[in-house]
């Protein structure tokens, strides 16, 4: 996402944004937004998730709301999971496709409890594709498309202690009845707030939508309750720790979620856009898949390093690497050509001047934990 | 406010050059390492090696980035700080303690054209 070059003044804010600098955070553009990278340090920040709780600012990312007699059949024909039969308060994740397979976005789908009403939370960087997108093959179907993005926040309170925190700290008692990729309505203020047990770190935890107004207050008790506030710069060593990938870096236009290993959130019993396409990179009719490799040093692949064979012939690329905090190795996702992602596969990393040895590993790195 | 040390000359890179006789001593600024975050990984050059005033020498790794270290003099790598191949974070606790390498240079004038104290702070803006 970092090849997206937007003018500063013209980036946007959230609604925490103030508040963001008043806790002196790096702040950085990130998808069109100008978002806190870090308050403390990334590895601090990082760790309070995995050991304790930490809660960071998401009103970045896109709501649209679906709804009509036809919004079900019309999600499942943009969305690569299956949506029928799935009950009311209950969240699923997949993605939309391009008729050749790439990606559109990848998106959480939450049936809501009024009948014929969805919400689609997908990611601030496509926020107006998508919509535009979803508007375009809404065509023909009897149901009504809105963009709220300007108008929900979002704060994603993660870890371990996440539900203690959301029943003691802002009373919601309903937290402790929620599984995972489950939600419930309840209110702050008397407006609606969306308490949905989901997120992007591996860890359990919950995301909260909510309105502008709330979202402020919200963060404030959080905040005076001792709950660390942490930056998309952990946000990102989190997730990928946990093999979570990251539109832009390991799905795009050019990378479908076959390629990038997403094919069980493809349902191909039914009808989608960009079906036929993935059956066929599911037959083997395709080029590169997505791996993880680990390196046998603590030197760091970054984005865009290549993969080598031992002839020093390039074989694919970084997408995504850290040097993990949780687990103390150096790993990585990599784009790879098909006939080298067969796991153990020895894969060379060129870092900078020097060649580091590694081998094809499981993408998710990290043991996650989430409630069932 | 980040550290300065007198005596020392700093790049515009935020390398540190401390001056023994005939051998550039340099490591990194206390901006430098503050501005990097938690460094991770020091990708260092070998002993032999020879540098060019302004070309890279290795690098430093924070969680996030990797920045790369460029000589502010030429000459030849006579020693290396491998103890910050284990042990990086000791660039994050004192930057003018970690010394990376030691160069023995080959045109001890360059050192001249590097700042001063007074120049690099002005040139961080503290």
């Amino acid at each position: 996402m970092s090849d997206i070059q937007i003018p500063l003044d013209q980036l946007q804010k959230t609604c925490l944004y103030s508040s963001h600098v008043a806790l002196q955070a790096k702040m950085s553009p990130f998808a069109g937004f100008m978002m806190p990278i870090q308050y403390s340090t990334i590895v601090k920040e990082h760790l309070a998730v995995r050991e304790h709780v930490g809660m960071f600012d998401v009103s970045h990312m896109g709501e649209i709301f679906v709804e009509g007699p036809e919004a079900e059949a019309f999600i499942n024909h943009i969305f690569t999971n299956e949506i029928r039969g799935f009950e009311p308060g209950k969240v699923l994740y997949g993605m939309m496709c391009y008729p050749n397979g790439g990606t559109v976005d990848d998106l959480l789908v939450y049936r809501e409890f009024q009948p014929e009403h969805f919400l689609l939370v997908v990611n601030a960087a496509n926020i107006d594709k998508d919509f535009a997108w979803i508007q375009e093959q809404a065509k023909g179907f009897n149901c009504k498309v809105d963009n709220a993005s300007p108008v929900w926040g979002q704060i994603a309170v993660q870890g371990p202690e996440a539900e203690k925190v959301v029943m003691e700290v802002l009373g919601y008692k309903e937290a402790a009845d929620l599984s995972f990729y489950t939600f419930c309505d309840v209110e702050y203020k008397g407006k609606r707030l969306i308490l949905s047990r989901t997120g992007y770190t591996g860890e359990d935890g919950f995301e909260l939508y909510t309105t502008l107004e709330n979202t402020v207050e919200l963060w404030d008790i959080l905040l005076k309750a001792g709950v660390e506030p942490c930056g998309l710069g952990c946000r990102d060593t989190l997730r990928f720790e946990a093999g979570l990938p990251l539109y832009g870096d390991e799905l795009s236009p050019e990378i479908s979620p076959v390629m990038a290993g997403l094919g069980m959130f493809c349902k191909f019993e039914k009808d989608f856009i960009g079906k036929e396409a993935l059956l066929e990179q599911k037959a083997g009719n395709l080029a590169q898949k997505l791996v993880g490799i680990e390196i046998e040093d603590n030197a760091i692949p970054r984005a865009g390093y290549p993969v080598e064979l031992a002839d020093e012939k390039q074989v694919g690329v970084v997408t995504t690497g850290y040097h993990s905090i949780s687990l103390d190795k150096s790993i990585c996702f990599a784009l790879v050509d098909k006939e080298f992602a067969a796991l153990d596969t020895p894969l060379n990393i060129r870092i900078r001047k020097k060649v580091f040895p590694g081998k094809v590993v499981k993408k998710r790195f990290y043991q996650t934990n989430y409630k069932k | 406010m980040s550290k300065v040390l007198e005596g020392l000359k700093y790049s515009e890179s935020h390398e540190w050059v401390k001056v023994e006789g005939n051998i550039a001593v340099i490591g990194v600024s206390d901006f430098a390492q503050k501005e990097m975050g938690d460094i991770t990984y020091v990708d260092l050059p070998e002993e032999g090696d020879e540098v060019n005033a302004g070309e890279e020498f290795g690098a430093l790794e924070s969680v996030k980035a990797a920045s790369d270290l460029f000589s502010p003099v030429s000459g030849t790598v006579v020693a290396v700080n491998e103890e910050l191949a284990d042990t990086p974070e000791k660039v994050n606790e004192d930057a003018y303690a970690a010394w990376i390498i030691k160069v023995e240079m080959s045109d001890p004038s360059e050192v001249d054209a590097l700042m001063d104290a007074a120049a690099y702070t002005s040139h961080i803006g503290e």
